[in-house]
């Protein structure tokens, strides 16, 4: 996995934001991805932090937080809640099918100097023009796209919810992402901005770290049609996550930092 | 006179019909603190696990506004393999959960959803999920259509007792 130059911004401003780093896992957890009934519910919970799935470091932002219905049509989500460790939102499953939820982080990052002086700005791509002087030297733009998601299906599987937004780092499911069994095989396909993405290195955790020693991480890299597969030796959850370094921004003389982390269930 | 008897004596509770298939199922009587009649849901799958046929499910299908149906998730085979495509309660398919005992059902050959399977091998799958107790899932292979009369069983180890697939050509 490429590393970041400007790792010192990053770090430190990563701490109350959640965009995905090198230092930390950002995830959501939904209390369940396969339900059955009439108008089910599911709790999400979203949280930063080093060990899966463990609540110890920081709550995700929900602030642009979007849930999207089988059909097409963004859903609300209820009960939001941020505590000290972790966020937390309710969604009522009012369609059948296969809902996604998605937490975008999109934001920007500046060094620059003044008067030999190092400065550092974080913000919205469309403030810098006013939030950097026009004394300042040596300026360096960062552009970030984080990107966290989950899928959550109620009744029968949908795939209208699984197409790519066409956006920065994104996985597109060939195999129904709640349609995993342990033991069974996996395919998945990362794009970026809508192409395949190749040659990319992707990580898989499975949760509950505490208890082992191993961390038993897969890591393994796309082909060249974006594509990677996984064979999933045991029931439970899953955190899947890939990022990209390039000068691809859309900001002029910005540097592109896009991630993608996932959690997914694989059921015994 | 003497094909009658025999005809008699090859049949369980009711006379011997041209094909049926029987399957008895024991819920074992368990000693917990917290006892809940186990969901149950019994189908046909063909060897490379298609075809398949829906033969019965048994959950609570009389709680009010149809909340029984938010743990058929937890028959977790059979909702993957088929049960998510369902709507239920559904006629004929799903009936009240079982107590403790021997209970059985039996099918016609020569009505659905036996008479829509085309001959080949088959294996009736029965899997059981009991709430805050546990989940087994048995198989029973067979050839459709059975050539002679035979009982086929095997025995689960905690959720299901005896499970005897009994065939009449």
């Amino acid at each position: 996995m490429k590393k970041v130059i400007s790792t010192a911004l990053l770090v430190t401003a990563l701490s109350a934001v959640s965009v995905a780093a090198q230092a930390h896992r950002v995830w959501l957890l939904p209390s369940a991805t396969v339900l059955s009934g009439t108008d089910p519910w599911v709790t999400v919970d979203g949280a930063v932090s080093n060990d899966l799935f463990y609540f110890e470091h920081f709550p995700l932002q929900l602030d642009n937080l979007a849930i999207v219905s089988p059909d097409g049509k963004p859903v609300t989500a209820q009960n939001l809640s941020k505590g000290r460790y972790r966020s937390t939102f309710d969604v009522k499953l009012e369609q059948p099918g296969t809902y996604k939820m998605t937490v975008l982080n999109n934001g920007v990052f500046a060094n620059y100097k003044i008067d030999g002086q190092n400065k550092r700005w974080r913000g919205k791509a469309d403030q810098i023009a006013t939030a950097i002087p026009a004394n300042a030297t040596d300026v360096k733009l960062s552009e970030s796209q984080g990107r966290v998601e989950v899928f959550v299906t109620a009744g029968k599987p949908t795939t209208e919810t699984l197409k790519p937004t066409g956006v920065g780092l994104e996985m597109i499911p060939v195999t129904h992402p709640n349609n995993l069994a342990s033991g069974e095989k996996a395919t998945f396909r990362m794009m970026l901005d809508g192409q395949p993405a190749s040659g990319l290195a992707v990580e898989i955790v499975p949760g509950g770290n505490r208890y082992r020693d191993k961390l038993n991480d897969m890591k393994v890299t796309t082909d060249e049609s974006g594509t990677f597969s996984v064979t999933w030796p045991n029931p439970g959850m899953y955190w899947m996550s890939a990022s990209v370094q390039d000068d691809k921004s859309k900001i002029k003389d910005a540097r592109r930092h896009a991630s993608y982390a996932t959690t997914i269930e694989v059921l015994p | 006179m003497r094909l009658l008897i025999t005809a008699a004596m090859t049949s369980i509770a009711a006379p011997a019909l041209a094909g049926e298939a029987t399957v008895s199922i024991e819920i074992p009587r368990l000693s917990v603190a917290e006892y809940h009649r186990p969901y149950v849901a019994f189908w046909v799958e063909g060897d490379d696990g298609g075809r398949i046929t829906n033969l019965a499910v048994w959950y609570d299908v009389n709680h009010k506004d149809k909340e029984g149906t938010k743990w058929l998730k937890d028959v977790r085979q059979w909702w993957r393999r088929t049960g998510r495509e369902l709507t239920l309660p559904a006629d004929g398919l799903s009936s009240p959960t079982r107590a403790p005992g021997t209970h059985q059902i039996a099918f016609n050959a020569s009505s659905k959803p036996l008479s829509e399977m085309p001959p080949g091998k088959y294996q009736l799958v029965v899997e059981a999920a009991r709430e805050v107790g546990g989940r087994e899932l048995l198989r029973i292979p067979f050839a459709w259509p059975p050539k002679d009369a035979q009982t086929l069983d095997t025995k689960g180890e905690s959720e299901i007792g005896h499970l005897t697939l009994k065939l009449t050509p």
